[in-house]
């Protein structure tokens, strides 16, 4: 097993009256990627910030390779790259100054600094376009250009704070490849989102928080197997469903759970093979099926079933 | 430059190329105090040598008391006399091209005289003048008695029309004389008067403005010296004040961008950013105090390169103005740090900030020099660090002081700086718990 490179503690933060973080814990392993997820005001950003450092935490503690997160600790700050939700770059300045700023800020400069801001701009696609602004760049390579700000000083933690949001499908797969490099190099991720398939491709493990504590802290295979329902099916009827109809469904082998809306029909099941023999039973009972789909559920399933709500509420 | 500098420079630095490459701060930044402190340099009387004033002489009286009152006002060098008829004279003044109007009415030169020593009726001299031009009115009033006077009297006492009003005086007198013994004392005078005429004249030709003559004249010279340290030749200079009370309102503009700058910053996550590296807060903001303290310097120092190059400003002391300047620079980068740290929103913050310095400069002298203020106002000014800035400027410009002399000055921006600059840590601290 993986040293453990970042550990938690029982994070607390208050603003107010409100508590935006409320006794988190978790870990991160060396070369593992964590995808932090929960819908928005959940408390991701906030600790975020506390990881990041420019916030303090009211109680708590968190450790970097043993050392001791605060906004003066200096040394530990090295050690994290942070990717913020916005896009934290001067529009106003080539995409070599800001390299050349985000690098002088950690400490590099001269030829070892012109090496780095070579070797990120080749990591995100972006050495032809070096002395350009961001202001000229297309959504998705400032995004990348973001990334690379991040990168400079050649962190072993990478933080990123829904790196995707308003990125067009081709810009978001560069930034996956992206990932998926430093993955391969043996960087350690912790990657917040709200968008379930990202964090699907992505993380190895999962932590979901929601009004500020985490409701869950697994690999993403053991979060699945939480789930009674490990497919679901869809069918939607010719005529509404009556009572008597959807108390037999219940009664029948491999359905977990049942929601019924009108003719529409959502049957948990405890495999996808038993989505067959509810058809069938469904046609003897005299129905008359419209239209059916199967899927495997998802992490979305898995946080509806946890919080009772969606991601996006 | 050691490791620990890197980070701070390299704030500084990138601070330095942003603002030089904004064209638009640049021109409002250099261009702006510059045209419109020519303009305001210009309306206070520029440099040193002040403009004659603007007047229209209406002469009717064609006697040769008339002629020589004209010829004294035309070449009095504080006077632009321009002839014309009464109805051009008077469109000229309600139109507001002439200040005001002399109208020497025809006989005024006879009448004058005659009242000079009889008891007639005196005659008057209509001024038409611009009602937004009383001051000027009072100027030429003063110049015309001058004038006139010594006109009038020089005629009197060596001039033809003067003898012949003095022999017909006399024989009035003597007239008199038979039922009023009190005339007797004032026709012995004129007697004496007449002996003074008698006398060979030494000049008669050029008035009051051809030297001595037997007229009145003014019994007094005034010895003009201008009340302030410096070189004489200098002097009060219009635009050296223009260019500071300019120079110190577009330069805290300025500063009101760099704190709207850093609001932007904070907005945009590139706050975040520099605070996640291993950077601390007051090191961010001293950064930040430092480029736009040095903006602010050569801003200043550009305007008044501009002063001194193309407008005559004379600056005394380059070592009281270079301190003026830096300290004005970091009194204009911690207004930034201040409207940073207090600012809610760029967009709020800019409107609470403009006002706030457009408030600061028009009470710290910059538009109007400090010492036309009322002098409550001029008490209660004290309290706003622009008035130093605007006043230490003028010292170690046309007044001429040293850098000693401006010492509190500095100090009193230093201090003004010290109090925001801790004002703004506090708070962007409190917000980082």
């Amino acid at each position: 097993m993986s040293p453990v490179l970042l550990s938690v503690n029982n994070l607390v933060k208050t603003y107010g009256t409100r508590r935006a973080v409320d006794g988190v814990s978790f870990r991160v392993l060396a070369g593992q990627t964590v995808g932090l997820l929960g819908p928005n005001g959940a408390g991701k950003s906030t600790t975020v910030g506390m990881l990041c450092g420019f916030l303090t935490p009211d109680s708590g503690e968190i450790f970097l390779g043993g050392e001791r997160i605060a906004p003066g600790a200096a040394a530990v700050k090295r050690k994290i790259g942070v990717v913020p939700q916005d896009l934290a770059l001067y529009e106003d300045l080539s995409a070599l100054e800001n390299l050349r700023l985000f690098g002088a800020l950690y400490g590099l400069r001269g030829k070892l600094l012109a090496e780095r801001i070579e070797k990120v701009l080749g990591q995100v696609n972006l050495l032809d376009r070096a002395r350009d602004k961001p202001a000229t760049y297309s959504g998705g390579m400032k995004r990348r250009l973001n990334i690379a700000a991040a990168l400079m000083h050649d962190p072993e933690l990478l933080i990123l704070d829904e790196p995707t949001v308003g990125v067009d499908p081709q810009s978001r797969n560069a930034i996956f490849d992206t990932l998926e490099a430093l993955q391969a190099q043996g960087k350690a991720l912790i990657y917040t989102s709200h968008y379930m398939e990202e964090v699907e491709r992505l993380a190895d493990h999962i932590v979901i928080i929601d009004h500020g504590k985490v409701l869950a802290d697994e690999s993403p295979a053991s979060l699945h197997s939480r789930l009674a329902a490990q497919a679901a099916l869809r069918v939607e009827l010719a005529e509404p469903a009556h009572a008597s109809l959807l108390d037999g469904l219940r009664g029948q082998r491999g359905v977990t759970s049942l929601i019924a809306d009108g003719g529409a029909l959502d049957i948990g099941l405890a495999q996808a093979a038993d989505a067959l023999p509810v058809m069938g039973w469904l046609q003897q009972a005299g129905c008359r099926p419209l239209h059916f789909a199967t899927a495997r559920t998802s992490l979305e399933d898995i946080f509806l079933s946890l919080t009772g709500r969606t991601l996006r509420d | 430059m050691t490791a620990a500098l890197t980070p701070f420079l390299a704030l500084v630095r990138k601070d330095l190329i942003q603002f030089l490459s904004d064209r638009r701060a640049l021109v409002i930044s250099l261009a702006l105090p510059i045209v419109i402190a020519a303009f305001f340099g210009s309306l206070f009387g520029g440099g040193t040598k002040t403009s004659a004033i603007e007047v229209a002489l209406v002469q009717q009286d064609t006697s040769e008391i008339g002629q020589r009152i004209a010829a004294g006002l035309k070449a009095d060098p504080n006077l632009h006399i321009v002839s014309m008829a009464m109805a051009e004279a008077e469109n000229a003044v309600r139109k507001g091209t002439q200040k005001v109007a002399i109208v020497l009415p025809a006989g005024f030169g006879e009448a004058a005289g005659a009242a000079l020593f009889g008891n007639r009726e005196k005659p008057s001299i209509p001024l038409l003048y611009d009602p937004s031009q009383p001051a000027v009115l009072g100027m030429v009033k003063g110049m015309l008695t001058q004038q006139v006077m010594s006109v009038v009297s020089a005629e009197m006492f060596g001039g033809k029309m003067g003898q012949e009003l003095t022999e017909r005086s006399l024989r009035q007198l003597d007239e008199q004389a038979k039922t009023d013994p009190d005339s007797r004392a004032l026709r012995d005078m004129l007697a004496s008067v007449q002996k003074y005429q008698a006398l060979p004249a030494k000049d008669n030709a050029g008035g009051a403005a051809a030297g001595p003559s037997k007229g009145l004249s003014m019994p007094f010279t005034t010895a003009d010296k201008q009340l302030s340290s410096g070189i004489a030749e200098q002097g009060y200079n219009a635009y050296a004040h223009s260019f500071a009370g300019m120079g110190v309102q577009f330069i805290l503009f300025m500063g009101i961008d760099m704190g709207i700058g850093i609001l932007l910053a904070r907005r945009s996550g590139v706050w975040n950013r520099l605070l996640a590296a291993p950077v601390s807060l007051t090191q961010v903001l001293l950064a930040r105090a430092a480029s736009g303290a040095i903006i602010a310097f050569s801003l200043l120092c550009i305007v008044f390169a501009v002063a001194v190059a193309v407008f005559g400003v004379h600056i005394a002391s380059l070592p009281g103005f270079i301190g003026m300047a830096l300290c004005f620079g970091v009194l204009t980068a911690s207004l930034g740090l201040v409207i940073a740290a207090f600012g809610k929103t760029p967009e709020a913050a800019r409107k609470i900030a403009m006002f706030a310095v457009l408030v600061m400069v028009m009470l710290g002298g910059a538009w109007l020099p400090s010492f036309l203020f009322p002098d409550w106002m001029q008490q209660l000014t004290v309290a706003v660090p622009t008035r130093w800035a605007v006043d230490g400027l003028d010292a170690v410009t046309w007044r001429g002081m040293d850098a000693l002399a401006v010492l509190p000055a500095m100090g009193v921006q230093l201090g003004f700086a010290l109090v925001f600059g801790l004002l703004a840590v506090w708070k962007f601290k409190r917000e980082q718990r």
